[in-house]
């Protein structure tokens, strides 16, 4: 039973603990599905006339982002922390269909494009940065002539997916209707390649919204730059701080000026260190139970072997020979529980990172020696006090079964 | 002596003879106990933690005019009467106007609430009356001289105040106090926006009661925020829920152990009280009359150190005060005393088929 409950406890605090080591990467991870957390604006770009989510901008007016250099966000040297990116266009046009005709905008933006950069593929789009557009039909291709059509224009304009919608003169198709809870509902939204062609704007985008997994911005990713020399700069580039990934977006597009979206990034850190936080103290509380549990079990294990502490005390074993026994077995229930424990609380683990987060959590091997250690130093604890209790025990006594 | 009397002392007297087990067990039963009330109780405070701490995106609900036109001046009033302590809203206007000769959209706030709203607005001086604050794209551009403003042939100068710098839309903006704005325009404020701290069902009730209440505006969720925030809480709940499990199932399975134990040690009583005669039946009630004290002493220590557990973690987690959940108490005491009577209840099943002599004699 003794062994039992070590396995037990160690399975326990291997899960707790590797799921609280973890749990930092998996937050950041969910975290992304507030939107982008980096925007990216020509540098010499003129305002923004954006009211209510709606741009009335000019698409004539300002300066653009050439699109062939997108791809080359995915060769920062923080390109694995980018969990997508999408670029934008838009441009005003009429849209009709049948006796209603409305200005409306037309947003020309990727769905889920096939990129390369060197020898990478990968996807962009829309569908990763921002996760709570819903659409009703279907997405529309990235090189088609279908567009999603905002959900108040859509009744406004009395379309649904399939229809035909005039814009700009042009004979598109609705793939379907978009619901964004934003300025969205009142546009079109269509592929890059077609804003680009209403637009007369070939090759170009306006800006680019940039998802990337980023670390809480302290005192430090503060500094600027450029004050920054040696050591110290190689320390900010080399950490993925929304203001550093978004100085190396800036170096490799040229011309770019990359900016954090405070609504997004200020709050990640908070919620982040929050959530981190109680799992921390929860996972020492998991350990304190478990190590309440490993000892209760050592030690009715040890009284309950009363009699044979006697019988061997009585054929002349010295404390110390009784004491050397109990601390050998117990030594052996703990590696045995330990290792044993730590497999099952890997597997426990794995388990529950696949039913909240879909992705396992893996369970770093710098941890066994640490979950050994603490499967010896909770069996030793547990049993010490018992051991001793048995070893003063009188052996005429317990031999005659009283007190 | 009274058969109940009887009963009594047999009850009571061993639990002071034999204080150093009966010591343990409620120990066992008080360490569950402990573990059970303090997750119990961060686990139904901290989710209202959690989404305060949601509440640092900004507004999650957004009441904008029907094209064209003004909110109604009482909107922010009846906005106002639906909210919470915790909740707030700030209303915004805004107009294309032409600054320097130039195309800008200049916005109209409400200082106090918009601070309150927006945590994450990074203000070098908020604006006060005269005065304009101006997005870091818009300084850029308009450099640091006064302003001069014109909308439909109204004109306006107002000094700069400070740079706002959000990474969004704001940035391209200059914003003044709304009375300003309202001064110069003649125009009140057409969107209201609306942090509010509540569950997801409910903030869809709020939708619907804001919406009735303003019959000329469209109210609705920042689906942004409110799909992110849903998703993020619920991970984060199920993951606490999950370790709270853990953690309560394996402190009760150690009381289990130890109890279960310690009843076995006193199979001897047993087998004493059935050979002077007792049923089996009156037996097995007295050691659960037994438990349920344990049960009991322990769920109540438990509970009380559970509390003070509670608040530590909510000291030095959340800065905040975790306050003991009353309807945590019944839960823990009746778990208390039924997994102390089922670790009394297993033993005495095992025992009550074994003879009392085949005990006695040691076998």
């Amino acid at each position: 039973m003794a062994a039992v409950a070590i396995t037990l406890g160690v399975a326990v605090a291997t899960a707790t603990i590797a799921i609280a080591t973890d749990i930092g990467d998996k937050v950041s991870e969910e975290l992304r599905s507030f939107g982008a957390n980096i925007s990216v604006v020509p540098q010499e770009d003129t305002l923004d006339l954006n009211v209510g989510g709606v741009n009335i901008k000019p698409a004539s007016e300002g300066a653009y982002l050439n699109e062939a250099e997108l791809p080359k966000i995915k060769g920062i040297f923080w390109r694995n922390n980018i969990r997508g990116f999408a670029p934008f266009l838009s441009t005003s046009v009429q849209a009709r269909s049948g006796a209603e005709s409305r200005n409306v905008e037309l947003i020309g933006t990727y769905f889920a494009k096939q990129l390369r950069y060197g020898k990478d593929e990968f996807v962009e789009g829309v569908t990763k940065t921002s996760p709570w557009w819903k659409v009703q039909g279907e997405w529309p291709a990235d090189d088609s002539q279908r567009v999603l059509v905002g959900a108040r224009l859509a009744q406004g304009l009395n379309v649904k997916p399939g229809d035909a919608l005039t814009v700009a003169g042009r004979q598109l198709t609705v793939a379907g209707v978009l619901r964004t809870g934003a300025g969205e509902e009142d546009a079109v939204v269509g592929p890059l390649t077609l804003a680009q062609d209403i637009a007369g704007k070939p090759g170009v985008v306006r800006s680019i919204l940039v998802s990337a997994v980023t670390k809480p911005e302290d005192a430090f990713a503060r500094t600027d730059p450029r004050t920054l020399k040696g050591p110290a700069y190689d320390r900010w580039y080399c950490s993925p701080y929304a203001l550093s990934i978004a100085h190396q977006i800036e170096e490799v597009i040229p011309n770019a000026h990359a900016e954090q979206i405070r609504r997004v990034a200020q709050n990640e850190g908070k919620v982040l260190n929050r959530i981190k936080g109680l799992m921390l103290l929860i996972t020492i509380a998991a350990l304190c139970a478990a190590a309440l549990a490993v000892s209760a079990a050592m030690a009715t294990a040890i009284m309950e072997r009363r009699t044979e502490v006697g019988l061997m005390k009585a054929m002349g074993a010295d404390n110390s020979s009784v004491a050397a026994l109990f601390m050998t077995e117990a030594g052996v229930l703990a590696t045995i529980g330990g290792v044993v424990g730590f497999a099952l609380g890997g597997v426990l683990a794995a388990q529950i990172g696949r039913s909240i987060f879909n992705s396992s959590i893996s369970l770093q091997p710098v941890l066994f020696p640490i979950v050994l250690a603490v499967a010896f130093l909770v069996t030793y604890g547990g049993s010490i006090a018992s051991i001793r209790r048995a070893v003063r025990l009188d052996p005429a006594h317990v031999l005659r079964g009283s007190q | 002596m009274s058969r109940s009397r009887m009963f009594f002392r047999v009850l009571l007297r061993p639990l002071i003879v034999r204080r150093g087990s009966s010591a343990i067990a409620v120990l066992a039963v008080v360490v569950a106990a402990t573990a059970a009330t303090a997750m119990l109780t961060l686990f139904t405070d901290v989710q209202a933690k959690l989404r305060g701490d949601f509440r640092g995106y900004g507004a999650n609900l957004i009441i904008t005019s029907k094209a064209d036109a003004t909110l109604p001046a009482d909107a922010l009033h009846k906005v106002d009467a639906q909210l919470g302590a915790s909740e707030s809203a700030a209303p915004f206007g805004y107009v294309i106007a032409k600054a320097n000769g130039q195309a800008v959209v200049v916005g109209g706030l409400d200082v106090q609430r918009t601070r309150k709203i927006d945590p994450f607005w990074m203000v070098g001086s908020w604006p006060e009356h005269g005065k304009a604050l101006l997005g870091s794209r818009a300084a850029k551009q308009f450099g640091k001289g006064d302003l001069s403003l014109e909308f439909r042939g109204k004109r306006i100068t107002v000094r700069q105040a400070g740079i706002l710098l959000t990474g969004s839309t704001e940035d391209s903006r200059i914003y003044m106090p709304l009375e300003d704005f309202t001064a110069w325009t003649g125009l009140g404020a057409d969107t209201i926006e609306i942090a509010a701290d509540r569950k997801p069902q409910d903030v869809s009730a709020l939708v619907n009661s804001l919406a009735s209440a303003l019959p000329g505006a469209y109210v609705r969720p920042i689906k942004q925020i409110t799909e992110a925030e849903a998703k993020v809480f619920g991970k984060a709940r199920s993951t606490l829920l999950i370790a709270v499990i853990i953690i309560i199932v394996i402190s009760a399975l150690c009381v289990l152990a130890t109890l279960t134990s310690s009843v076995l040690d006193r199979r001897k009583d047993f087998a004493v009280m059935k050979a002077l005669g007792a049923s089996p039946q009156l037996a097995s009630a007295l050691f659960a009359c037994e438990a349920t004290l344990l049960g009991a002493a322990g769920a109540v220590l438990g509970f009380c150190l559970g509390i003070a557990v509670a608040f530590l973690i909510g000291r030095l987690n959340f800065q905040a005060v975790v306050l003991p959940q009353w309807d945590v108490f019944p839960m823990v005491l009746v778990g208390s005393i039924a997994l102390t009577i089922l670790a009394a209840l297993i033993p005495m099943a095992l025992l009550s088929q074994t003879q009392p002599a085949v005990i006695l004699k040691g076998e």
